[in-house]
C-alpha cells in the first residue's frame, strides 16, 4: 500500500509516468501532467461527456477517472485518433460538418471509435446508444449520427471549388481540421508557462451587502496564495456593460451583491495549490437580504439603481394605426398569456482564458464573441488606453449569445495588471451556470384578430422581461421583441409593448433571438387559435397574412425580397402527408397521439436602428500570399469558411488561396460582435467590398477589364482576359504598413434609420425568414412529449455553404425544442448540466432543411442571416403540435411531462 | 492515509478499522461532488480488490461483488428475473459511466433516484457487509434507512449482493420516466417481476423510485396479484390507493408531487402489463 512514485500507464501506444498523484482526475493528468489537450472537461460531473477516453478501448469519463485507476492500463486520446493522416472517422465529422464549435468533438469522436471498434456497421440507435453520453449544443446531432453511420462507406473528398464557384458551395469548414484532430486551442488550452492560477470569491446569496474580514492573515495561513485582489485594487472604472451607456456591472462588487454567483474577490497563486483551495474560510461576512426574483414583485421592490424607478431598466414600443378598435371590430379575437423561464446557453465549455502582460501591453487570451467590445471594457476598467489591450480570442467552445458579455476577463486582467504574473481561469460548470447571463424570462399577453377572411385586423402585445441585476443586453430585447412580436405578417393596427425589469435573479443577456423566441411563442400558438376560431387551415391561415414584397411592417418599413411565404408553401407537401400520416396513426393508439404544428420566424439582422459596422482588409504579401483579415469570431457557427467563400468568389480567386488572419485586435480591423445574425450579412458585404475592391486594383495595374480571371504563381497575379496574360509582380511592388504589397481595406454599416417614440423608422437593413412544420407524439397518461419529425423550410436569400446552412437548422432546432420541453434556470437550484436538462441525441427528431433562396437587394450577392431565426419557429411549432395531439394548451414553458399531463386534463374537463 | 488502493480484503478492511476513510469505487459519484481535481482527504479506493468485482453463483444464492460495473451485468448471461436488472444499468447516467460507476456505490450512495435499487428491491436483495469483526448480510430495504443514508457501521464495506435463487425466478422489466432519453435523473421508475407456478402468479415483487424518500416495495398490490390467474385485464384490478399508500413523492424541478402519483402508477400499470402480455404471447 505503499504509494506509487509514479504512475506507469500507456497513453496513445506510448508508455508514460506520470507524477503520483493518485486521486487527481485522469482528464486533469492528461491535460496538465501529459499535456493532452485534446481531452475537454464541460462539466467534471459526467454529465456531458466531453472528456470520454477509451480505457482499454472502453469509454469513460476521464474527469470520473482517479488517475490510479489508469495504472498499466490503455489509455485512447482524440490525439490517438490521427497518425501522418486524419482517421476515417475524423473525416467523416469533417465532410458532415459534425463539428461545429467543436468542444464536443473529441468526446463525439473517442464514443464513436469504440463503438466503431466493435460494430463496423452500427444502425442508427446504435449509434444514438453509443452517443448518448455526449452532450452537443451546436449541432443537433444529426450530422454526427450521419458522419459515424457514414464511416463504413468511404467517400471522395469533394474538390475545391474552381475561382468563382465558391458561393453556394458545399465545403467542409476551413477551420475544420484541428477541430477534429484535438488541436483546436480553447480558452483552457493555453497558458504561459508558470501561470498562476486564478479563482473567484462569489456570492452565494441572492441579495446581500458584505465586509471582508483580515485578509492578509487568511493569506499568510493558505501556503501558496500570491495575490488577493478585489474591487479596491481595480484602477480604472469598476463598472462594465455592452451597452457603454448603461454600464452598470462591477467587475468585482464592491460592498452590495445583487445577484447568486457575483464575484467578490479574486485569488491567484501557483496552480496546484490554489486549486486545491478550500476557499469556504475565506474571510467575508455576509448580510443576506430578502431577494427578489420575479418581475412582478421588482416594480414595487427597493430600487437596485436609484436611478432606474420601478426597478425598470427600460421601456421597448411599437406602435401604429388603432389597434384597439381594430381589434373591437374583428370577426375573431383570440387572447393569451404565456411565461417562459431563464434559460442557460449550456455551451459545453466554461468560460476560461489566459492574461499576461507583454510589455506595456495587457494581453487577454479567453474565449469571446466580441473582442473589440472586450478590449475597450477592459481599457476602461483597468485604466488603460484602448491600444494597451490585446484580445487575442481563443476558440469558443460554443457560445449563443452569453460570450458577448465580459465574463473573467476583468479578472484576469486584474491579476496580470496588478501582480505583473501571467494568469489563468477556468469556470467551473457550476460557476459559469450561476454567474454568467441566461435567456431572458418572459411574461407576455397579446390580443390578436382576425376578420372573416382570415386576415388579421390588429394585434396588442405587452411582455416583462426579467432582467436580472444588470443592464447587459436587456435593453436590446427590449427595442427587439416589439419590432418582432408581429411575426413575418401583415399586421395594419399594432402596440406591443415590453419593459427589462431589474430582479435578482442571474443577468439576463443575449441569447440566440433576443426576446424574440419568447414573443413567437405567444404570436404563433395565437396565431393557431385564431385560424382554428375561423375554421382555417392553420398554415393557409399564415400564408394569407405572410408579408409580402413591397408592404410594410409594423414599424412603417418597406420590405424587399421577402420569403416568408415560400417558406410557408415550401411547407404544404409534408403539412399535408403529415395530416394524413397522424390520422391514420391516432386512429390506431389510444394513449399516444401525434399533432403537428407549424411557426414562422422573421428577424433583422444586426444591430436595431444603430450603426453596425464591419472592416475587412484583404491583402497579398509580396511572396504571393494572400491573407484576408477576419474579423468576425467564429464561434462554430461558420463565418471563418462562409465570410471567405464569399471574399473569395468576390475577388475571383479559389478559396484555398486564402490563409486567414483572426480577430485579434492587435491585427485584424473590427468586424463587430458575433451576434443578431449579423455576420454573414455584414461581414461578408465587407468582405465583399474587399474583394471586389482587391481585384479592381489587380484590373486597373493589369488593364484588363473585368471579365478578366486571376490566377496565382507564386509572387506573381497573373490575369487572363482570354486574349493576352499580364502578370504583376508582387515582389516588385512597395511594401504598406502592414506589409503588403497591395492590400484593401473595406467597411461596411448596414443603412438603418433611428426609430421614433412609436417605433417607426427603419430599424434593420435585411431580414431573413423561416416557418418550421413540427410532428410530435404525445403520451396522453405521462404527459411526455417525442417530437418525431420537423420540417424546416429557410429563406437565406442566397445559400452561401449549403452544409453550414443546414448545421445552423439542426443546432437552432435543438435548442428550440429545449426551450420548448425541458430547460429552466433556476438559480440556486439547477446549476449543473444533470439537473438542467439540455437535448440528447436520443431527443432529436429527423430534421429535414428546405433552404430558399429570395435574393435580398441589400446583402451580400442576395445572403441574408440564418443563426438565430432557426431556433424561433421550433418552440412554438411544438406547443402548437402538442396542442393538435391532444388538446393541451401549454402557457408555461418548458412544457414538462407534468404540465402537459395538467394542460390535457385542464382540455379535457373544458371539452 | 491520503489515497489507498489495497489488492486484498485484508488490508482494505485493515484500513477502514479505525481510520475515517471514504470509499472510492468508480468515483461517478465521489467526482462530481468535488469541485476539486482531486478527491482529497483519506480515500480508499477498492477497485484493486479483484474478489471484489464479478458475478458468481452457489446453491443458495447468485452473489454480484460490490465493484460489478453496470456494463458487467448488462454483459452478463443472467435469469429471466435480472431482465429488471439489466435494462436498469443500462439507463444509468451513460455507457461511460456504466464502464465505471459499480453496483455498490449505487447502494451506498443512496440516492432517492438510484437506478439500481428498485429492481435490486424486486430481486430481494441482500448486502454483504464486512469488517475485520466478520460478516454480516442485511435486507437491501433495511440497508438504505434514508435520502443518502444506509446502515453501513463504522469500519464495514459493502462486499457483495446476494440475490436469493428463489427470487431471480419469473420475468421482469424496467421502466424509467425522465424528461429526456439519455443522461437523465428520473422522474419515476418501476421494477416488477413475476413469478407463475401452475398457471397462477406464485410471486409479486414490484417496486417504485424516486418517489418517496427511499425506492420502496408496493407490498399491496403484491398482495393483490399472488393468487390471480395471469391476465392482461389483472392491471386494471389494480387500484390507485394501492399504489399510493407506499408513495411519498416530493415537488422537485423534474416534477410535481401530484405528478408523480399519477405517473408511478401509470408506470406499474404499464410495467404489469407488459408482463402480463408477455405471459399470454409465451402461452399462445
Amino acid at each position: 500500500m505503499t504509494p506509487p512514485e509514479a504512475i506507469n500507464l500507456t497513453i496513445n501506444g506510448e508508455a508514460l509516468s506520470l507524477p503520483p498523484r493518485p486521486g487527481r482526475r485522469l482528464s486533469h493528468a492528461l491535460r496538465e501532467d501529459a499535456g493532452l489537450r485534446g481531452t475537454k472537461v464541460g462539466c467534471d460531473a459526467g454529465d456531458c461527456g466531453a472528456c470520454t477516453v477509451l480505457m482499454d478501448g472502453d469509454p469513460v469519463c476521464a474527469c470520473l477517472t482517479p488517475l490510479i485507476q489508469a495504472s498499466n492500463r490503455s489509455v485512447t486520446t482524440v490525439e490517438g485518433l490521427s497518425s501522418e493522416t486524419l482517421s476515417p472517422l475524423q473525416e467523416a465529422f469533417l465532410r458532415h460538418g459534425a463539428a461545429q464549435c467543436g468542444i464536443c468533438t473529441p468526446g463525439m469522436l473517442m464514443a464513436a471509435a469504440a463503438l466503431l471498434d466493435t460494430v463496423a456497421q452500427p444502425s442508427r440507435t446504435q449509434v444514438e446508444d453509443a452517443l448518448g453520453g455526449v452532450l452537443c449544443r451546436c449541432t443537433g446531432y444529426q450530422k454526427i449520427v450521419d458522419a459515424v453511420l457514414s464511416v463504413g462507406t468511404p467517400s471522395e473528398k469533394p474538390a475545391t471549388p474552381d475561382a468563382g464557384r465558391a458561393v453556394g458551395a458545399r465545403i467542409e469548414r476551413l477551420d475544420g481540421t484541428r477541430k477534429v484532430d484535438g488541436s483546436e486551442v480553447f480558452g483552457a488550452d493555453f497558458w504561459p508557462q508558470d501561470a498562476w492560477l486564478v479563482r473567484a470569491i462569489r456570492s452565494p446569496h441572492h441579495q446581500a451587502t458584505f465586509t471582508f474580514g483580515d485578509i492578509d492573515t487568511w493569506v499568510g495561513t493558505h501556503p501558496g496564495v500570491e495575490s488577493v485582489l478585489t474591487a479596491a485594487d481595480i484602477p480604472g472604472t469598476n463598472r462594465f456593460g455592452v451597452i457603454p451607456p448603461l454600464a452598470d456591472q462591477p467587475g468585482l462588487a464592491e460592498s452590495r451583491v445583487h445577484f447568486r454567483g457575483e464575484a467578490i474577490a479574486v485569488i491567484a497563486g501557483a496552480a496546484d495549490a490554489v486549486e486545491a483551495l478550500d476557499l469556504s474560510d475565506f474571510p467575508v461576512n455576509w448580510s443576506p437580504a430578502t431577494e427578489v426574483l420575479t418581475t412582478e414583485q421588482a416594480l414595487d421592490a427597493a430600487l437596485i439603481h436609484p436611478s432606474r424607478p420601478g426597478n425598470i431598466l427600460i421601456n421597448g414600443r411599437v406602435a401604429t394605426g388603432d389597434p384597439d378598435t381594430a381589434l373591437a371590430g374583428s370577426a375573431h379575437v383570440v387572447e393569451a398569456s404565456i411565461e417562459t423561464g431563464f434559460v442557460e446557453h449550456a455551451y459545453i465549455e466554461p468560460e476560461a482564458g489566459a492574461a499576461w502582460m507583454d510589455g506595456d501591453m495587457l494581453v487577454i487570451q479567453a474565449c469571446t464573441q466580441a473582442p473589440v467590445m472586450d478590449r475597450d471594457d477592459i481599457a476602461v476598467m483597468m485604466n488603460l488606453d484602448a491600444d494597451k489591450v490585446r484580445i487575442m480570442p481563443a476558440a469558443a467552445g460554443g457560445g449563443f449569445g452569453s460570450k458577448l458579455d465580459l465574463s473573467l476577463q476583468p479578472l484576469i486582467a486584474l491579476v496580470a495588471l496588478k501582480t505583473g504574473k501571467p494568469c489563468r481561469m477556468v469556470y467551473s460548470r457550476g460557476e459559469s451556470m450561476a454567474s454568467t447571463t441566461k435567456r431572458h424570462p418572459g411574461a407576455m399577453t397579446a390580443r390578436i384578430g382576425s376578420d372573416a377572411d382570415g386576415r388579421i385586423t390588429g394585434m396588442t402585445f405587452h411582455g416583462d422581461f426579467n432582467t436580472g441585476p444588470y443592464a447587459s443586453w436587456g435593453p436590446t430585447v427590449a427595442t427587439r421583441v416589439p419590432v418582432h412580436a408581429s411575426g413575418p405578417y401583415r399586421t395594419p393596427h399594432y402596440r406591443a409593448t415590453t419593459r427589462a425589469i431589474h430582479t435578482n435573479g442571474p443577468v439576463a443577456g443575449a441569447f440566440r433571438g433576443f426576446g424574440v423566441p419568447q414573443a413567437a411563442i405567444l404570436q404563433e400558438t395565437l396565431y393557431d387559435e385564431l385560424a382554428n376560431a375561423g375554421g382555417m387551415d392553420r398554415l393557409e391561415f399564415r400564408k394569407r397574412n405572410a408579408l409580402h414584397d413591397g408592404e410594410r411592417t409594423v414599424c412603417g418599413q418597406t420590405l424587399h425580397g421577402v420569403g416568408i411565404a415560400e417558406c410557408l408553401e415550401a411547407l404544404e407537401p409534408r403539412w399535408h402527408a403529415a395530416a394524413a400520416e397522424i390520422r391514420a396513426f391516432n386512429k390506431g393508439s389510444a394513449v399516444r397521439k401525434r399533432g403537428m404544428g407549424v411557426a414562422s420566424c422573421w428577424y433583422g439582422c444586426g444591430n436595431t436602428a444603430l450603426p453596425n459596422p464591419s472592416t475587412v482588409r484583404l491583402g497579398f504579401c509580396a511572396d504571393g500570399r494572400l491573407k484576408l483579415h477576419q474579423g468576425a469570431t467564429d464561434i462554430g457557427q461558420g463565418s471563418n469558411t462562409v465570410i471567405t467563400q464569399i471574399c473569395a468568389d468576390a475577388l475571383g480567386l479559389p478559396i484555398d488561396a486564402f490563409e486567414l488572419i483572426g480577430p485579434d485586435t492587435a491585427l485584424t480591423p473590427d468586424c463587430g460582435k458575433t451576434s443578431a445574425s449579423r455576420q454573414t450579412y455584414v461581414t461578408g458585404k465587407a468582405a465583399e467590398r474587399a474583394g471586389q475592391a482587391l481585384r479592381a486594383q489587380i484590373l486597373r495595374l493589369s488593364n484588363k477589364g473585368n471579365d478578366a480571371k486571376l490566377r496565382l504563381d507564386g509572387h506573381n497575379v497573373l490575369v487572363d482576359d482570354g486574349q493576352t496574360t499580364q502578370s504583376i509582380s508582387l515582389a516588385a511592388l512597395p511594401v504598406d504598413e502592414f506589409g503588403y504589397a497591395l492590400s484593401v481595406e473595406e467597411t461596411y454599416d448596414p443603412p438603418t434609420t433611428p426609430l421614433d417614440e412609436d417605433g417607426q423608422g427603419v430599424p434593420y437593413a435585411v431580414y431573413g425568414y423561416g416557418a418550421q412544420l413540427a410532428e410530435v407524439e404525445v403520451d396522453l397518461a405521462l404527459g411526455t412529449v417525442r417530437v418525431v419529425a420537423v420540417t424546416a423550410a429557410h429563406d437565406l436569400g442566397r445559400v452561401i455553404n449549403p452544409l453550414l446552412a443546414e448545421g445552423q437548422i439542426e443546432g437552432g432546432i435543438a435548442q428550440g425544442l429545449g426551450l420548448a420541453l425541458m430547460e429552466e434556470f433556476i438559480p440556486g437550484a439547477s446549476e449543473n448540466l444533470h439537473d438542467y436538462l439540455i437535448p440528447t441525441i436520443g431527443d432529436m427528431p429527423a430534421i429535414r432543411s428546405i433552404l430558399i433562396e429570395k435574393p435580398d437587394p441589400e446583402g451580400p450577392m442576395g445572403a441574408k442571416g440564418l443563426g438565430e431565426h432557426v431556433l424561433i419557429p421550433t418552440a412554438p411549432a411544438i406547443l402548437n403540435a402538442i396542442h393538435h395531439a391532444c388538446g393541451a394548451r401549454i402557457t408555461k414553458v418548458p412544457a414538462l411531462p407534468h404540465r402537459v399531463l395538467a394542460a390535457i386534463r385542464q382540455a379535457g374537463e373544458s371539452a | 492515509m491520503g489515497y489507498v488502493r489495497p489488492t486484498s480484503l485484508t488490508d482494505a478492511l485493515t484500513c477502514l478499522a479505525g481510520n475515517d476513510m471514504r470509499v472510492a469505487a468508480g468515483c461517478t459519484d465521489l467526482f462530481p461532488a468535488t469541485g476539486h481535481q482531486h478527491l482529497a482527504g483519506n480515500i480508499l479506493d477498492i477497485t484493486a480488490l479483484s474478489a471484489l468485482r464479478g458475478i458468481t453463483n452457489d446453491s443458495d444464492h447468485l452473489r454480484i461483488g460490490a465493484t460489478t460495473t453496470w456494463s458487467d451485468i448488462v454483459q452478463a448471461d443472467l435469469p429471466q428475473g435480472f431482465h429488471q436488472l439489466q435494462q436498469a444499468a443500462r439507463e444509468v447516467g451513460s455507457i461511460q459511466i456504466q464502464n465505471a460507476a459499480t453496483i455498490g456505490g449505487n447502494l451506498c450512495n443512496a440516492s432517492p433516484a438510484a437506478d439500481g435499487v428498485p429492481p435490486l428491491l424486486a430481486l430481494d436483495a441482500l448486502v454483504e457487509l464486512s469488517s475485520l469483526t466478520g460478516t454480516r448480510t442485511l435486507p437491501l430495504a433495511q440497508f438504505i434507512t434514508g435520502p443518502r443514508e444506509t446502515g453501513l457501521a463504522s469500519g464495514e464495506l459493502l462486499t457483495a449482493l446476494l440475490i436469493p435463487q428463489q427470487s431471480t425466478r419469473g420475468r421482469s422489466v424496467f421502466l424509467k420516466l425522465g424528461a429526456r432519453r439519455y443522461l437523465v435523473i428520473s422522474i419515476a421508475m418501476i421494477a416488477a417481476r413475476l413469478v407463475e407456478t401452475d398457471g397462477q402468479i406464485s410471486d409479486a415483487a414490484i417496486a417504485v423510485g424516486s418517489c418517496s424518500a427511499v425506492a420502496t416495495r408496493l407490498k399491496a398490490v403484491e398482495n393483490e396479484l399472488i393468487g390471480q390467474v395471469p391476465s392482461p385485464d389483472l392491471v386494471h384490478r389494480i387500484s390507485d390507493g394501492s399504489i399510493r399508500q407506499h408513495l411519498a413523492p416530493i415537488t422537485d424541478t423534474r416534477a410535481d408531487a401530484p405528478y408523480r402519483n399519477i405517473a408511478a402508477a401509470e408506470l406499474v400499470r404499464r410495467a404489469l402489463g407488459q408482463l402480463l402480455a408477455d405471459h399470454q404471447q409465451e402461452a399462445a
